[in-house]
């Protein structure tokens, strides 16, 4: 039940409720965390599968990318209601839907990153001798891998804002807070919930964002600096 | 068990009481549709002339970067959330402005992005014959660059149209209207097969509003007979 | 050179489904162990296409092929490619690796111990002339024409006795083509590998090649013989065309300048007296002369810059008709025109040995 606020006089946080419940945060953040992880987790691999398909048989690009195209466009919330009666308020909800997301953006990176490799380098590498398997995973991977890496940032940066959706099926990581701080929004008490769930949201995505910037950095010292 | 919810959706659906009314599926369902087509018309009117014109002129592009990657650190349900404040201390109130606020916010980046990128898209050499043959300023950006431009633009009307109808479901949290209705109480009433509904509506109309874009996307490609070189990485 | 057939095409035939032509139409070849042949012709003449189903790349439709006396589908393909070297146009050295990891492909595909490996790459980057210190770096930070050496240096690691090499100096400017073209021929003399090499230029076939083979649209092989008998006596009008107009002066890129050739130049010294400068200019129907000091060419001195006593006192100048003892004819009458129109001063070693006239040049041509 969401009550009318009057009271414009009230400090917006309270910062002393922030000292109070800080094991709270702590655990919202890592629930918000383990609930990332998962998802990004799982998507790669299904993902991996995926493209393993996809570039085996081309054809199947096609379906591919119009079944996780059509999980990317359906709202998040709608994915859990449709969930919800079958798997019930739960993590496994939770990641259904997270992971569905991140299909899209990953399969459709990986196979990006694969068909950009250079025809020459993939023609020298047949030409000197490699093997199907061994020219996928020692030239064509490594050489996908800032563009796959790319794919994997941008759906941990999704996730991480999806996760707080959660919140409605009994979860929410950091969505936690700001649900309650909608419910509550009239006291002082509210509006620093959802002031403590958005900022820590935007800095664990802003975290995980950098974080795999570096890790695409130290993963391809080949790359010539100054190239975006 | 699963037979039995969805002969519950059905009964839901196929119930009269659940359209008529504001609680009705007609009436939500035009909230809903009136309120993300506001916010795009007004996130459009706002974003895509200064994108257009900046880019014209060659200049903000890491100022563009810049605006996405905040805008996707920032969760579609934390801005719902702290546009309430917001409105409540502008007088505003719930429901209506807290919603269209949030809307705007997550609709500017992607229309602002995406008419910058298509306008700097457009191969130099084109822009260069335009003035070359005595084309004004306002001319080059209304005759070439806009209607070049168009692809990319749409493609990000596309990507915040379906962002602002999903978000537009959460408004409900903010004692808005609109199809989130139907989850948010159900859920506070334990009313699954309505939560259901409210979903499948959400989704539908999602789904929908991709294939309008989609196909306009489509006309607008194949009434140019141009040919476009274009560089732009589009955002998913 | 011994003429052991290395490589034998037989009947071999390339037509790609849905195509109403053959790519590749029949064709018998055979190259030797050792030598340089050099497939060209025009575009869609299936020379590359031939080249490529030599190592697999491309099977053939019907027809076999023979590679060191194996039939060439008588193992996986992998394993044939690991014993040919393969040089492409774009190189395709792989990015994520160094030069020393690129060069060491083969070999780690081989299963070469580390020792091994490592005194090959070094090895090969001191034959190809790649320094050293570049073998830490990623291909990105070297040159066109570094990249190449490094390309043809990564082929040769595993000491194949079978190069193919597909337009491989296609890709660099024209100066840094003629210099590659210049080091393959030094390499080969050292390593005598058995060479095919696709070019669409015929200039480069004439230089490079001990053999080249000319092939029309369709893979059809209109001629197959030394540079030497193709420009004197090309098999039919296509050959003739696609020598070009030029074929006479494209022989003389084939011959290097005899000992017989070399005549007396209008030579003076310091201490000639101007008068008898004079003299020798005339004898040689000159306005101009050769300048030699201590065996070696300083400068020219004209008719009109005598001055004063001797030589010394007159006003020298740079000779620009210089050519060395070692270059092709076509290269000594490209200076003599480009300078005086008469003759070009030789040097060998630095020193001067004489001078070649053009009436001399036309003298050999017309033998």
């Amino acid at each position: 039940m969401i009550s009318v606020a009057q009271g414009s006089d009230q400090p917006i946080i309270v910062w002393d409720w922030i000292g109070r419940n800080l094991g709270n945060i702590l655990d919202r953040t890592i629930e918000h965390l383990v609930l990332t992880a998962i998802a990004i987790v799982v998507g790669t691999l299904l993902s991996v599968i995926l493209t393993l398909l996809a570039l085996r048989w081309r054809r199947s690009y096609g379906p591919i990318t119009w079944v996780t195209g059509l999980l990317y466009t359906i709202p998040s919330l709608a994915l859990f209601t449709f969930l919800v009666p079958i798997t019930g308020l739960s993590v496994l909800t939770a990641e259904i839907g997270l992971v569905s997301y991140t299909l899209l953006i990953l399969v459709r990176n990986m196979v990006t990153g694969i068909d950009e490799v250079p025809q020459e380098v993939v023609d020298a590498a047949k030409g000197m001798g490699y093997t199907r398997r061994g020219r996928f995973w020692k030239i064509e991977v490594p050489l996908a891998l800032p563009v796959i890496i790319n794919g994997i940032r941008l759906a941990t940066v999704t996730v991480i804002g999806l996760v707080t959706v959660t919140s409605l099926i009994g979860l929410g990581g950091l969505g936690f807070f700001i649900l309650r701080g909608l419910q509550t929004f009239s006291s002082p008490i509210g509006t620093t919930q959802i002031f403590v769930g958005t900022a820590l949201s935007i800095a664990l995505a802003v975290t995980a964002d950098l974080s795999l910037v570096a890790l695409e950095k130290v993963a391809t010292p080949w790359r010539p600096r100054g190239t975006p | 068990m699963i037979d039995g919810f969805l002969g519950e959706v059905i009964d839901w659906f196929t119930d009269p009481a659940n359209w008529t009314g504001i609680d009705g599926i007609p009436n939500r369902l035009w909230e809903h549709i009136q309120m993300s087509a506001l916010a795009m018309m007004i996130a459009a009117a706002i974003a895509v002339p200064v994108a257009v014109y900046l880019a014209h002129r060659r200049i903000g592009g890491s100022f563009v970067v810049a605006v996405v990657n905040i805008g996707r650190a920032i969760p579609s349900f934390a801005v719902v959330a702290v546009a309430l404040p917001i409105t409540i201390r502008m007088g505003l109130g719930l429901g209506f402005w807290p919603t269209l606020l949030a809307l705007l916010f997550l609709a500017v980046p992607p229309l602002f992005s995406h008419a910058h990128a298509g306008v700097v898209g457009i191969d130099a050499a084109l822009v260069d014959a335009a003035v070359g043959m005595g084309m004004t300023d306002s001319q080059v950006i209304r005759r070439v660059e806009v209607p070049l431009a168009l692809p990319v633009l749409m493609d990000g009307g596309r990507i915040a149209a379906v962002q602002v109808v999903a978000t537009a479901t959460l408004g409900a949290l903010v004692a808005w209207g609109g199809l989130g209705r139907y989850i948010i109480d159900g859920f506070a009433t334990q009313n699954l097969p309505e939560v259901f509904a409210g979903g499948l509506l959400v989704a539908l109309l999602a789904i929908a509003t991709e294939g309008v874009f989609s196909l306009a996307d489509w006309v607008i490609r194949t009434r140019q007979h141009r040919i476009v070189t274009h560089s732009h990485k589009v955002d998913v | 050179m011994s003429a052991t057939p290395m490589i034998q095409l037989k009947s071999v035939q390339k037509r790609y489904p849905g195509a109403d032509a053959d790519a590749v139409a029949h064709l018998d070849l055979t190259i030797d162990e050792g030598e340089i042949v050099v497939l060209v012709g025009p575009s869609g003449c299936g020379k590359t296409t031939t080249l490529r189903m030599i190592n697999r790349l491309a099977e053939p439709t019907s027809g076999s092929i023979v590679v060191a006396g194996r039939a060439i589908d008588s193992m996986p393909p992998h394993e044939l490619r690991r014993t040919i070297g393969y040089v492409i146009q774009q190189i395709g050295l792989f990015p994520h690796r160094s030069i020393a990891q690129n060069i060491a492909t083969v070999p780690a595909l081989l299963g070469w111990d580390k020792h091994r490996t490592d005194a090959r790459v070094i090895e090969l980057a001191d034959l190809v002339d790649i320094d050293r210190s570049m073998l830490a770096r990623y291909p990105s930070e070297l040159s066109g024409g570094q990249r190449q050496r490094v390309g043809v240096a990564r082929a040769l690691a595993a000491d194949p006795p079978v190069l193919l090499m597909d337009e491989p100096f296609g890709a660099v400017d024209p100066i840094v083509r003629e210099r590659l073209q210049r080091e393959l021929l030094s390499l080969q003399q050292r390593l005598q590998k058995t060479i095919v090499l696709v070019t669409h230029d015929i200039d480069e076939a004439i230089l490079v090649g001990d053999r080249v083979a000319i092939l029309n649209t369709g893979g059809i092989l209109e001629q197959y013989a030394t540079p030497a008998e193709i420009l004197t006596s090309p098999a039919n009008s296509f050959v003739a065309g696609f020598l070009g107009s030029d074929r006479g002066i494209k022989r003389l890129s084939l011959l290097t300048i005899e000992t017989h050739m070399i005549e007396d130049g209008p030579v003076v010294f310091h201490d000639t007296p101007t008068s008898e400068a004079s003299d020798v200019m005339d004898r040689h129907a000159l306005d101009w002369a050769i300048v030699v000091a201590e065996g070696r060419i300083e400068g020219s001195v004209s008719k009109s810059g005598l001055n004063g006593d001797t030589i010394a006192q007159s006003r020298m100048e740079v000779l620009d008709s210089v050519i060395e003892r070692s270059a092709t004819l076509k290269d000594a009458l490209d200076v003599i025109i480009s300078t005086n129109g008469r003759c070009a001063a030789v040097t060998e070693g630095g020193r001067y040995v004489g001078v070649i006239t053009t009436a001399g040049i036309s003298q050999r041509i017309s033998q």
